[in-house]
């Protein structure tokens, strides 16, 4: 008798342990909470104020996803997580979204089993170095100490980068973003690599920004956005369409400040699909018909996120660039929401 | 009226399996063993059953895989075209250079401060009762980074030799830089060199130089026992021991510079050429920051076991010695050390573990040992958590019981043998 309910109990648990992969949403609804995996501290992108209350470009998504699905944008826990374990993390459930200027790659979308909802920065990894090196090239780099995350794409950029302009160099993988700084404050490795907006944001973050120069080179791709497990596609459209939702906010211009007017109801029918007040589309992603309202007030649209984070009023002075609209010559575009 | 009873039969009940205590601590044994297998089976299930919920196999095959990435510390051939499995054992080999230099290296340390802790000279053996106290009772981690931390930025930068003034130069006749990025030794060169040959189907390479060397420093050692063993023999026959250590020393030294004459030996002296020292042997700033930390900790544990190994070994014996006519030094070394060390070996296998262990705190730091290129980047690349856990700790595990049974082996040599 008190075996059966002994091996019930393991039959149970380890269902339960299995289980617990699908049915995001409901998790999530059912927590209050959204979950969400974000840089261990990289200012512009995902970094706690003063007064502990994170903030960022990637911290902006994952309030607006908590708007679009709990109705309230500081329903959000944050977990900061090194380049090491955020994959981890997200596959065992850990965190329900990972924005953390993670760079869609082929392997890591089949192999590692995960789904990129979109691209929220367009990046491409650089070097930053001292201006008085009196370097002006990355091809000039030959026998430079770099300072570069372990476990990151800039590891294996940095390799084929020397390899193939026939240069050598030394390698000093370090934990952490915070790690390479000191490193490369103090002199301990000639130049810092890594994505170019993070070079910023790290440079930024310096005493004396304006001796450290960020080299022309842009060394390779790297896409950035937020990604979720596979195989719960429900919780994947509610995230990437929550992304579109930002993206086609900046669009139809629907700010922050004109959305209240605009969700009364405007002849233009997609900005009223975006806002709920025409068609279904909140009912499809298995919300209300206000969820894309909520997002876009949470921080504003696309545009403003941008602005407010990392743009060029910002200590970070990130130009829009590739992450403009594709209206504006960048390569930012949404889906019709129809 | 009959005596005789029927004789007990031999009636088997179940409930005997509890209470009857021929049967009880069988069945205990046997029910603690079912729980167990039932537990890991549970554990194994669970992995199974999730692994292929979240669509994952099981297999090492991404050991063949090309790496994509560097490694600047590192004993044999690599490149970012080389294989994961190779950067795993590029670690491997990190990780066991560390341990043997730090083994060393604190075993140094700790016998020394051990003794001076028991120095009657009071300043002395009060200070290293502060080295002992101060490194036993805070983490390793902390030293780690702390050491690091001093080593780059109070050492100076590459770009201080440079210029007309330059604030910093080299030392050691020109021939050593000190830089807060390692420390740049001169390295031995052979210009008549006889090359390498490639072992293990081309996976590394042994220096032939080195074994020639090798060889000859043996040989010599080998003819000075014989020599050594022959004194000893006129000894016991005359009484008279012949002077036989110039012989001795000639024999190990001539050789040996002969054929590094003939190997045209000379040294490679570190320059300061584009952004860092190049030529050379450079002794990174990880591996020295390492190196210190893990020595300077362990010692203090050691110089503990030390301290009470000599403190085991009763009064009588130094007095005895000292009655002798021998000279304090002559004591530690022929009486009290030799005993100590039945006390001290067993609690020092324990150390060389433990420092083994402590080494893959390396990642703080930036050292690629085996935790760094399996555990840290590799996994991240492959995504193969379960694979790269279990493959780190069999290393951990094969390296340790490598260094337990050595040590064991030891100690079973100088344990005392009773008769």
């Amino acid at each position: 008798m008190k075996k059966s309910v002994f091996i019930g109990a393991l039959t149970v648990a380890s269902l339960t342990a299995g289980i617990a992969a699908a049915g995001t949403l409901d998790d999530v609804k059912a927590r209050g909470k959204l979950n969400c995996g974000v840089s261990t501290g990289l200012v512009g992108f995902a970094s706690p104020d003063a007064n502990g209350k994170w903030e960022g470009y990637d911290v902006a998504i994952c309030r607006a996803v908590a708007a679009a699905v709990l109705g309230d944008n500081t329903a959000v826990e944050f977990v900061p997580l090194s380049s090491k374990t955020r994959f981890t993390a997200l596959a065992s459930g850990e965190v329900d979204v990972l924005a953390r200027n993670t760079t869609w790659t082929l392997s890591r979308d089949v192999d590692l089993k995960f789904d990129f909802v979109g691209v929220n920065y367009y990046d491409g990894q650089g070097f930053l170095i001292p201006k008085s090196m009196g370097v002006t090239s990355a091809k000039e780099l030959d026998g430079a100490t770099v300072c570069i995350q372990s476990g990151t794409t800039t590891e294996l950029n940095l390799a084929d980068y020397f390899r193939v302009n026939g240069i050598s160099y030394e390698p000093v993988p370090v934990e952490g973003n915070s790690e390479a700084q000191k490193l490369y404050l103090a002199g301990a490795c000639d130049t810092l690599t890594t994505d170019g907006s993070a070079l910023a944001a790290t440079r930024a973050a310096f005493e004396k920004p304006d001796d450290h120069i960020v080299l022309p080179e842009i060394i390779s791709k790297e896409p950035l956005g937020p990604l979720v497990r596979h195989g719960d596609n429900e919780w994947g459209d509610i995230v990437r369409w929550t992304l579109n939702a930002l993206i086609s906010a900046e669009e139809y211009d629907i700010t922050s400040a004109n959305i209240e007017e605009l969700s009364k109801g405007t002849n233009n029918p997609e900005i009223n699909r975006i806002l709920g007040t025409e068609g279904n589309m909140g009912e499809m992603l298995g919300l209300d018909a206000d969820w894309a309202k909520r997002a876009i007030m949470s921080g504003g649209n696309f545009g403003e996120i941008f602005e407010a984070n990392i743009g060029e009023k910002t200590p970070i002075g990130l130009s829009r660039g590739l992450n403009a609209l594709w209206t504006e010559g960048g390569l930012i575009y949404s889906p019709p929401f129809r | 009226m009959t005596t005789l009873t029927d004789p007990p039969k031999a009636t088997f009940r179940l409930s005997m399996l509890l209470y009857d205590t021929r049967y009880r601590s069988t069945t205990i044994q046997i029910i603690v063993l079912i729980a167990f297998m039932l537990g890991a089976a549970w554990l194994l299930n669970n992995v199974r059953v999730n692994l292929a919920l979240a669509g994952k196999d099981f297999n090492f095959g991404f050991l063949q895989q090309v790496s994509n990435f560097d490694i600047g510390q590192r004993l044999i051939e690599y490149s970012s075209t080389s294989t994961y499995g190779r950067a795993t054992i590029i670690g491997l080999l990190n990780t066991l250079l560390i341990a043997v230099m730090g083994c060393f290296a604190a075993t140094v340390v700790g016998v020394a401060v051990g003794i001076l802790r028991l120095s009657p000279n009071w300043v002395i053996s009060r200070l290293m009762a502060v080295y002992v106290e101060m490194f036993r009772n805070v983490p390793i981690l902390l030293w780690i980074l702390l050491i690091m931390g001093v080593l780059s930025e109070s050492l100076p930068q590459p770009k201080d030799f440079r210029g007309e003034n330059p604030t910093a130069s080299m030392s050691m006749f020109d021939s050593v830089a000190v830089t807060n990025r390692g420390i740049y030794i001169p390295e031995p060169l052979f210009s008549k060199g006889l090359g390498d040959i490639p072992v293990f189907w081309n996976s590394f390479e042994i220096s032939l130089d080195l074994m020639a060397i090798l060889a000859v420093l043996f040989a010599g050692l080998l003819i000075g026992k014989l020599i050594k063993t022959r004194a000893m023999q006129i000894q016991a026959a005359t009484g008279v021991l012949p002077k036989t250590g110039l012989i001795r020393l000639a024999l190990v030294v001539i050789p040996v510079l002969l054929v590094l004459w003939i190997l045209g030996f000379h040294l490679g002296y570190p320059a300061l050429k584009g952004f860092n020292f190049q030529g050379g042997t450079r002794l990174g700033n990880p591996l020295l920051a390492l190196w210190i930390a893990l020595s300077l900790y362990t010692a203090a544990f050691i110089a503990e076991i030390v301290r009470a190994g000599i403190m085991a070994i009763s009064k009588g014996q130094s007095e005895a010695a000292s009655a002798l006519g021998l000279r304090p030094n002559k004591i530690m070394n022929l009486v009290i050390l030799p005993q100590a060390m039945r006390v001290i070996i067993p609690p020092l296998i324990s150390q060389y573990l433990n420092l083994t262990k402590n080494s893959s705190l390396a990642v703080a730091v930036g050292y690629a040992d085996i935790t760094s290129t399996l555990g840290n980047t590799t996994l991240n690349q492959t995504g193969r958590e379960l694979e790269a856990i279990l493959l780190l700790m069999g290393c951990y595990l094969a390296i340790s019981l490598i260094v337990s049974t050595v040590m064991n082996a030891y100690n079973e040599r100088t344990k005392l043998r009773e008769r």
